[in-house]
């Protein structure tokens, strides 16, 4: 235990996800010797952060004015929509380059277990969206886990009938690893989603 | 005992750290455990899915001070996986498996416990019946195990022979006219003959039974757990019935 100022410092550090009490010690410790200039910076960026960020009107991913860059973005392709669970997973996506179209944040996955329902996620706000019947497909990026599975076969239940195409991302083995140790749901989902191969 | 090996299902998951969970596991011969799964968050685990709630694995942990560590973990049955692409049968599933994981304690063999949620989502993960029937019998069952038994023909006061009209469940369920407390309902009488079904693994009756007195025993039957578990069970709520 230290005193007071630094001891505070290190409870707020250790609050974090993923921090430790041995890491948010070791970061006090690099804060306290860093150039008191660098510190402001992240005292700016953290007042900042709260100050100016707020989410998407339209697609709840995190954005500085009323529409974040994306739906601000003309030439973005408005006829298909990529559901995703959290603004990273925009980030992960947009990196691909593969899309074109727009997002919809959900805002997390469905996990009764923790008490998060549908009506706690942002379902309603994607209904309103599809209202005008410009959207012709839904991707749906979900995490590849049983909660984002589950989340997936909600929002697969809740637009049928819509005649809109809904596709889910394929799952399939990480590159890099070993087919051997692949688990057997891994792999059974990778063999939902093979694709024809041009020969 | 440092390392121990044992079939069971996986109950629930808590996140730790940045990329482990701690793995609340049912066994079927130590009872409830549990376990760190190391890196399960990683996408290159070599543990997958295995870990995931409603999965049947063949464990083998190291037991540690505090806690014990996955070591191997086999998968014996997908069970979680199916129900979660079927959001009723997965709902169900959460149900099923929280309140099993209330009603066990830490270490103590709970073997009935087991063969009970085994059973239970073998069921939902097979589609044999309407997944609220499915968890409605579990409940009722998985009480019972736990000596709260419901009586849905007998007077659960006095014992007098059924069936009566007045159901009590603070009484603990059918009440003759002589012992039927004030506040006593008056379900249908196929509802009753429907939990009852239910409890005794009586099939044809359940898969037979209306929509709406269904509708009555899962009511009923939420209100007994909720009666006998402080804590509602979370889940629950997310079930559509
Ligand atoms: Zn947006
Ligand atoms: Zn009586």
């Amino acid at each position: 235990m230290y005193e007071g100022a630094v001891q505070d410092l290190i409870d707020e550090l250790g609050r974090l996800p993923g921090v430790g009490p041995k890491s948010a010690q070791r970061i006090a410790f690099h804060l306290l010797q860093s150039d008191a200039v660098d510190v402001q910076r992240l005292t700016d960026a953290l007042t900042q952060v709260k100050a100016k960020v707020r989410f998407c009107v339209i697609c709840h991913n995190i954005a500085e004015s009323e529409q974040c860059r994306i739906c601000a973005d003309p030439r973005r392709d408005l006829t298909s929509i990529c559901v995703v669970e959290e603004p990273k997973d925009v980030v992960a996506i947009e990196r691909t380059r593969e899309f074109r179209g727009r997002y919809h944040v959900l805002g997390g996955a469905i996990s009764p277990i923790d008490g998060i329902g549908p009506d706690d996620l942002t379902f309603r706000e994607l209904m309103t969206r599809l209202a005008s019947g410009e959207v012709t497909e839904i991707i749906i990026a979900t995490d590849p886990n049983l909660e984002g599975e589950a989340t997936a076969s909600y929002l697969a239940r809740f637009l049928k009938g819509m005649g809109i195409k809904i596709t889910r991302l394929a799952s399939g083995l990480p590159v890099g690893g070993d087919l051997e140790y692949a688990d057997e749901v891994t792999l059974g989902r990778a063999f939902e989603g093979r694709r024809l191969l041009d020969a | 005992m440092p390392l121990y090996r044992d079939q069971g299902i996986v109950l629930r998951t808590h996140k730790l750290g940045e990329a482990d969970r701690i793995i609340t596991v049912l066994t079927r011969s130590l009872g409830k455990v549990r376990t760190v799964g190391k890196g399960v968050r990683r996408t290159k685990s070599r543990f997958g899915a295995r870990l995931e709630p409603g999965m049947l694995v063949d464990l083998q942990c190291y037991e540690g001070r505090n806690l014990d560590t996955v070591t191997q973990a086999e998968t014996l049955e997908s069970w979680g996986d199916v129900c979660a692409r079927d959001y009723d049968a997965w709902t169900a599933a959460n149900a099923v498996l929280e309140t099993c994981d209330r009603l066990t304690e830490e270490r103590e063999p709970a073997l009935q416990q087991y063969l009970l949620v085994t059973g239970a989502m073998r069921s939902l993960a097979g589609k044999e019946h309407d997944p609220n029937l499915v968890l409605d019998a579990y409940l009722l069952r998985a009480l019972a195990v736990a000596g709260w038994a419901p009586s849905f023909h007998d007077c659960a006061k006095c014992g007098a022979e059924g069936p009566h009209r007045a159901f009590h469940i603070v009484s603990g369920g059918a009440v003759c006219s002589v012992c039927r407390p004030p506040g006593s309902s008056a379900p249908a009488p196929e509802t009753l003959r429907l939990l009852a079904a239910l409890l005794a693994g009586d099939w044809m009756i359940a898969d037979s039974s209306d929509v709406r007195h269904r509708r009555e025993g899962s009511g009923l039957t939420t209100a007994f757990l909720q009666w006998h578990l402080e804590r509602g069970v979370r889940s629950l709520r997310m079930v559509e019935r």
